[in-house]
């Protein structure tokens, strides 16, 4: 590993093109052998099409790719595994309802036969402490252990540079620490990791080096070790981070507000085979505070905000009150008539429809509480302009209320789809994931928004999976884990390792018998 | 070489463009076509396209046949829209016209203003009936629309054959499967002189605009293209979608109904077991010939009117076959389709110096 050899991977000059926006621009940096390397950068940085370009699935179409030294072309996936390349991608490419070994049989490229891909597969994972039961379906096993799934599978073909796209997000605390530990095991054994990550610590426990992206360009390397959180933050966003501001004075005066959103005893069946039930949850959100909802993604948290927001009706009316008023059986728009607007996780589809123009989508959900239609007739220029004024106060970046949505970035839009529920001064507002893929500066602006809402008596309940987001931003917290709601703890005293428990710790980790339970073996 | 790249918008120009490119490959394909057969394709092509129109009646001629046309293809636009597939207007056309015709047969001989709306109504509600099994179906048990809508047209068809050879033959028609004649206050007024354009030709016109209206200035349109586009988002926005489903349906199998009636009541005058050439089905060339759009399904349904006439007068002036005219519409619908790409697709040739990466592909 001395400077003299080539680098296990050396990229010189990589530029991409996509209509409209150059992703990555004249992008060079080495890996060197055994080396765990950062790649650093907000949302929209360029890294996960440069990520995609070494593993073969884009093309670049300027500059070289070297490994060891030599330049090579990567025609697709195929090819990068064949030089010893291997990825874990964010979003995991698995079939609920297969089984584990079924799963790592598809995704290899020289599939031995069953007996002898078993015990491969029980070596691998034992070796580098990623228990897993070839024999289980996947759709029984939480996220954090598909994400094993995805990393034996890479390990399998024995590869010299593995490629993790933001893999923490998805994990609790635990099970991120013992991600850790296997990545140090593999780097010691000479296996270079690319770690693509825009969380500050973690790149500072784990990386050895780090590359900085903004905009498509690499903006700076450094040694995580000597930085500070708040330096490398420096370079990626490229100005120094606002922090939102609570509203001390008016919290204090409210904190025993009345509850303006109460959810007591809540059942729920799964929407489908792959869906989560909801047990007896009960929630009390008051005037003037924000409650969060941790947990792993795929816990019941998209049940949940259905139940909630009116998308699914519950048995009884009472289950549910906004501002005392039983809700249960209402729909959509009767809930937002009574105060409540929501914003969905998904954007795409979900909280706006991409071929639909900005103020078509302001209907959506504002066509009541802004007075957007009369009777029947839609008031055209009244949505323009509520759809201009949510450009305007939440800095959406866009040609204006004409373009459609879907000719927004990510950010801009859950700008848009944040703004246009907040400028309808709701008395309950429920958001999912409201930061999701949003720039620093842009999320910053989004929790400032939420925080005033509730500093103006509002009741702000967040649903998300980043504990950091959530610890900044609520007065009290709770966890949803297999459709069960923790009780809330004021957030002041939770935690990190508490909340991780009850978000499930290390999920199936009660490594010499996968069948455990899983749920007593974290608490063990 | 050059490549297709999606386009980062669709193009308002593209859009409306694709379809007039569309026209004219098909008549480059036609003009080889009619070498092909060995008729002279210029002229082929003057007796397809411009001399059956060159006349008042040739035009009337053209109303009549572009008013159901018109009618079921503005229906089921709004179905389609809201991604409700009904393609059984042929069904519902037919059960349309057999529930406004027996109106017709009830009142034989009667007078009375009242007859023609209530055949009217009839019709609607008779479109509007065969196509609630679908919607039933549908929302209940969620089984496929377009299968259980295509299969029940030929239902229909055969039960309009049991009632004309059967309980409904006129008694005094030779044998004929065919009903009697309707009476004068069951047909519909004639609007032009010496022709067979009809009132429902206007029927059609205010159809279409009233479409236009609904889907671009309320709430219902509205509900109707996020149901079709983003079902999570209708019900995010509190649209229910069972409730567009059947809206589309009863709407395109009611219009459906009112061409049915209309062709009865107007050019036939009296049921027959065969209604019409296909206009069922040929409103869905239509609707998307039209983009979905009110408006530009009524030149749509002007043209696919002219493909007919066209068809059956390059019969009669050159001997081309009657297929000729299917085809035809065939070949709309293939370029149309295929042009559909370039709105969704640029050609884009390679920057000028090729790059490196891909000099070393």
């Amino acid at each position: 590993m001395n400077e003299d050899s080539p680098a296990r991977l050396a990229l010189e000059g990589i530029t991409k093109r996509f209509p409209g926006v150059v992703a990555n621009d004249d992008v060079s940096f080495k890996v060197p052998g055994g080396r765990i390397h950062a790649l650093l950068g907000e949302n929209g940085a360029g890294k996960s099409t440069l990520v995609k370009i070494i593993y073969g699935v884009q093309q670049a179409d300027e500059g070289t790719i070297r490994w060891q030294g030599d330049p090579v072309h990567i025609a697709d996936p195929k090819a990068a595994r064949a030089l010893g390349i291997g990825m874990v991608f964010q979003h995991f490419s698995l079939f609920e309802a297969m089984t584990v070994l079924e799963n790592i049989a598809l995704g290899i490229d020289h599939v031995a036969d069953r007996k002898s891909l078993t015990t491969r597969i029980v070596e691998v994972s034992r070796a580098y402490g990623l228990p897993l039961d070839p024999e289980r379906e996947v759709h029984t096993l939480s996220v954090g252990e598909r994400q094993r799934i995805e990393i034996v599978r890479c390990l399998l073909q024995q590869p010299r540079l593995l490629i993790m796209d933001e893999p923490t997000s998805v994990l609790t605390p635990q099970e991120v620490e013992r991600l850790f530990e296997t990545l140090r095991q593999l780097a010691a054994e000479g296996c270079s990791i690319l770690y693509i990550s825009h969380k500050l610590d973690e790149i500072k426990a784990l990386c050895t080096s780090a590359t900085i992206m903004r905009g498509g360009r690499v903006v700076g390397t450094c040694d995580p070790a000597v930085e500070t959180a708040q330096s490398m933050a420096q370079q990626m966003i490229g100005a120094a981070l606002a922090r939102p501001q609570r509203r001390a004075a008016a919290r204090g005066s409210d904190h025993e507000g009345r509850a303006r959103l109460s959810i007591e005893g809540l059942n729920l069946a799964a929407a489908g085979p792959f869906g989560t039930t909801l047990h007896d949850l009960s929630l009390d959100v008051r005037s003037g505070e924000i409650v969060g909802i941790a947990g792993v993604a795929g816990n019941g948290q998209s049940e949940l905000f259905e139940a909630i927001s009116g998308e699914r009706l519950l048995e009884r009316a009472d289950t549910l009150r906004l501002d005392g008023t039983a809700a249960g059986r209402s729909g959509p728009g009767r809930r937002r008539d009574l105060g409540l607007c929501t914003v969905p996780e998904e954007r795409n589809g979900h909280a706006a429809v991409p071929d639909m123009s900005l103020t078509e989508n302001a209907y959506l959900s504002a066509r009541q509480r802004r007075h957007l239609a009369r009777g029947l007739v839609l008031r055209k220029s009244a949505a323009r302009g509520f759809a201009r004024s949510v450009i305007e106060r939440f800095d959406v970046r866009t040609t204006g209320p004409a373009a459609a949505a879907r000719s927004l970035s990510g950010g801009n839009l859950q700008k848009y789809v944040v703004g246009r529920e907040v400028l309808q001064d709701p008395g309950i507002l429920v958001v999912a994931q409201p930061t999701w893929g949003v720039d620093a500066g842009a999320a910053a602006a989004i929790h400032q928004a939420l925080l005033d809402l509730a500093a103006a008596g509002g009741a702000v309940l967040v649903i998300s999976q980043d504990l950091d987001e959530l610890l900044v931003l609520t007065d009290r917290l709770a966890v949803i884990d297999r459709g069960r709601l923790s009780p809330p703890m004021p957030t002041a005293d939770a935690s990190l390792e508490e909340i991780g428990l009850l978000m499930g710790g290390l999920h199936g980790m009660a490594a010499h018998d996968p069948h455990a339970d899983v749920g007593s073996a974290a608490h063990a | 070489m050059p490549r297709f790249e999606p386009r980062p918008e669709i193009d308002r120009v593209v859009l409306y463009t694709t379809p007039l490119l569309a026209v004219a490959l098909t008549v480059v394909a036609g003009f080889f076509i009619f070498l092909a057969i060995g008729k002279d394709p210029l002229l082929t092509l003057y007796h397809f396209f411009i001399s059956p129109v060159r006349d008042l009646y040739g035009l009337s001629e053209l109303g009549v046949k572009a008013a159901p046309l018109i009618l079921i293809a503005t229906g089921l636009a709004l179905g389609f829209r809201a991604n409700v597939w009904n393609i059984g207007a042929e069904g519902q056309l037919t059960m349309g016209a057999i529930a406004g015709g027996g109106i017709a047969l009830l009142f034989w001989n009667q007078e009375g203003f009242w007859i023609l709306p209530l055949m009217c109504l009839a019709g609607i509600a008779g479109g509007m009936a065969y196509a609630a099994i679908p919607a039933f179906l549908k929302t209940r048990f969620g089984v496929n629309e377009i299968l259980v809508s295509l299969m029940l047209t030929y239902v229909a068809t055969l039960f309009l054959s049991v009632l004309v050879y059967g309980p409904w033959k006129d008694p005094q028609g030779f044998n004929f499967p065919q009903t009697r004649m309707f009476s004068a206050s069951a047909q519909l007024p004639i609007i032009l002189e010496y022709t067979r354009l009809h009132i429902g030709a206007l029927v059609a016109l205010a159809v279409a605009v009233a479409a236009w209206v609904i889907m671009s200035h309320t709430l219902i349109g509205l509900q109707i293209r996020t149901v079709g586009q983003a079902p999570r988002a209708a019900a995010f926005a509190g649209f229910d979608r069972n409730r567009t489903i059947w809206a589309c349906l009863l709407a395109s199998g009611g219009l459906a109904g009112l061409a049915g009636l209309f062709e009865v009541a107007g050019p036939i005058g009296q049921l027959i077991p065969i209604l019409t050439p296909g206009y069922g089905f040929t409103a869905i060339i239509v609707a998307f010939l039209g983009r979905l759009h009110p408006i530009g399904i009524i030149f749509a349904g002007l043209l696919m009117a002219l493909s007919y006439i066209g068809g059956e007068n390059a019969q009669v002036e050159v001997g081309l076959p009657q297929a000729v005219t299917g085809v035809f519409q065939g070949l709309l619908l293939f370029f149309l389709l295929a042009t559909d790409f370039l709105t969704r697709y640029r050609l884009r040739r390679p920057a000028a110096g090729t790059s490196r990466a891909d000099a070393r592909a």
